[in-house]
């Protein structure tokens, strides 16, 4: 299951180019660049492993692109992303953060039901992946044998 | 362009070469560098080279982009880092290089102080000059010979495996004396490789010393009368003896040091002056140099306070 986080999820993967000319967009705006990766897809799970330092002051999207391209080669079969943060004041935040990589197989979520008191049920969603510890949850043959249930 | 080119299609170079823009360039550095003959010479031959191999590449002749990465050597204040700006330009309008940003480096920038310090400093120095011109002054301390476990040597690594892989989104030029930069190339036969053009930019002559201070008086509005012209001459022969001499920064600053001596003496002159006073420049602002007061054949620098300069 292809999990949807972040600006242009709904669309195929971007190319090179593409992800050039958005960090190009960025940069024109004024906006700090970092590459952050994971292989925890909950959607809950906002805190990523940053690679590198964020990045100030930079002319150039070839820049930003050296670092994708050095995490991705690092960790080919983990999401990776590139934010965008804004220090104007007032926003002070991330204004744009979409997806660069992600593993050949996405395992997917199951829905886990919680017996509680007195018949209710609690619903959780489990990403299988997490059932490997970090690491090894996406294979590097990408038949991502972590979705085995 | 398509791929319908003919042999016999003519191209025009001279369209070509006017819509680059570099002409514009070209003059610049003509009228803003007095002197330095071969240096002009050879940036117009590169700029034609690239002309010509843009146009080649237009009709599809050759894909391999031609390496960029230059060495400008010579002495203090020849005038490397103002051709460096104008070479990003020249490389910018003929579309080498996305912008025409030049971002200047030293050893201090690019080399850490312990243990892991080194990589993420030179790559952030790398990034931001990405897209253009990263100029390395004094590029021979990057490596030190006498100490293998120096950090330059990691600075030098990284450095060169961008010159090879990225060769589209940076151009490097490495700038500093002749003789220890020629050392640096003989230790480094990576980096020697890799650089394409090596422009050694001469000492000025005195004639073209004295040029470059009318020039710079020029902008400043103001003028030499005859006798200071003289004693400027004078001056700059002395100076030029001098083993701290740095070419047209000598006399910048030289310049500076005759603009506060002129204003001292009209201020302690006291009642009035006309404008013709305020722009003009007597011998009795120059001949008070320290330069005049030393014996010229000096070996040691006068004033060792300041780095580089004396006055």
């Amino acid at each position: 299951m292809r999990i949807t986080q972040g600006t242009f999820s709904f669309l195929p993967d971007l190319t090179d180019e593409q992800i050039g000319k958005q960090v190009e967009y960025c940069l024109n705006k004024g906006w700090a660049i970092n590459v952050e990766f994971t292989d925890d897809p909950h959607p809950r799970n906002t805190y990523w492993e940053m690679w590198g330092m964020p990045m100030f002051d930079l002319k150039d999207p070839a820049a930003v692109m050296y670092e994708v391209n050095a995490c991705s080669k690092a960790h080919p079969n983990h999401y990776i992303k590139v934010n965008a943060f804004d220090s104007t004041r007032g926003w002070e935040t991330v204004r744009l953060s979409f997806i660069v990589n992600r593993p050949k197989h996405e395992p997917g979520f199951g829905l886990v039901r919680q017996e509680a008191e007195s018949r209710t049920i609690r619903y959780t969603v489990h990403s299988y992946a997490t059932d490997k510890p970090e690491g090894e949850r996406y294979s590097h043959d990408g038949t991502g044998s972590a979705g085995k249930r | 362009m398509d791929e319908t080119h003919t042999n016999h299609e003519k191209l025009d170079v001279a369209q070509a070469f006017k819509d680059s823009n570099i002409q514009g360039v070209l003059d610049d550095l003509d009228r803003e560098l007095v002197g330095l003959k071969s240096v002009k010479t050879r940036i117009r031959e590169i700029a034609a080279f690239l002309l010509v191999d843009r146009l080649r590449r237009d009709v599809g002749l050759t894909a391999d982009r031609p390496v960029l990465h230059m060495s400008f050597t010579g002495r203090p204040g020849t005038g490397k880092t103002t051709v460096a700006m104008r070479m990003a330009q020249i490389l910018h309008r003929l579309g080498y290089i996305r912008r025409d940003h030049v971002v200047v480096a030293t050893r201090d920038d690019l080399v850490g102080q312990y243990i892991g310090h080194t990589a993420p400093k030179t790559k952030e120095v790398l990034k931001k000059a990405m897209g253009g011109v990263l100029l390395i002054d004094e590029a021979y301390y990057l490596y030190r010979s006498e100490n293998e476990r120096d950090y330059g040597q990691e600075t030098i690594e990284i450095l060169l495996q961008v010159m090879e892989n990225q060769r589209e989104d940076l151009v490097v030029m490495l700038a500093g004396y002749k003789e220890r930069m020629d050392d640096f190339f003989r230790s480094n036969p990576g980096m020697r490789s890799r650089v394409a053009h090596h422009l050694d930019f001469p000492d000025f002559t005195l004639d073209e010393l004295m040029q470059i201070a009318e020039i710079m008086l020029d902008q400043q509005q103001y003028t030499f009368d005859e006798p200071a012209r003289e004693a400027f001459r004078a001056y700059v022969e002395r100076r030029m003896a001098l083993p701290d001499f740095a070419n047209a920064r000598s006399i910048r600053n030289a310049i500076d040091r005759i603009k506060l001596r002129q204003a001292n003496r009209l201020y302690s002159g006291g009642g009035t002056v006309t404008k013709e006073e305020l722009t003009r420049i007597d011998a009795a602002d120059i001949l008070k140099s320290r330069v005049f007061l030393e014996p010229p054949d000096r070996d040691v620098p006068i004033e060792t306070t300041k780095r580089g300069e004396t006055g």
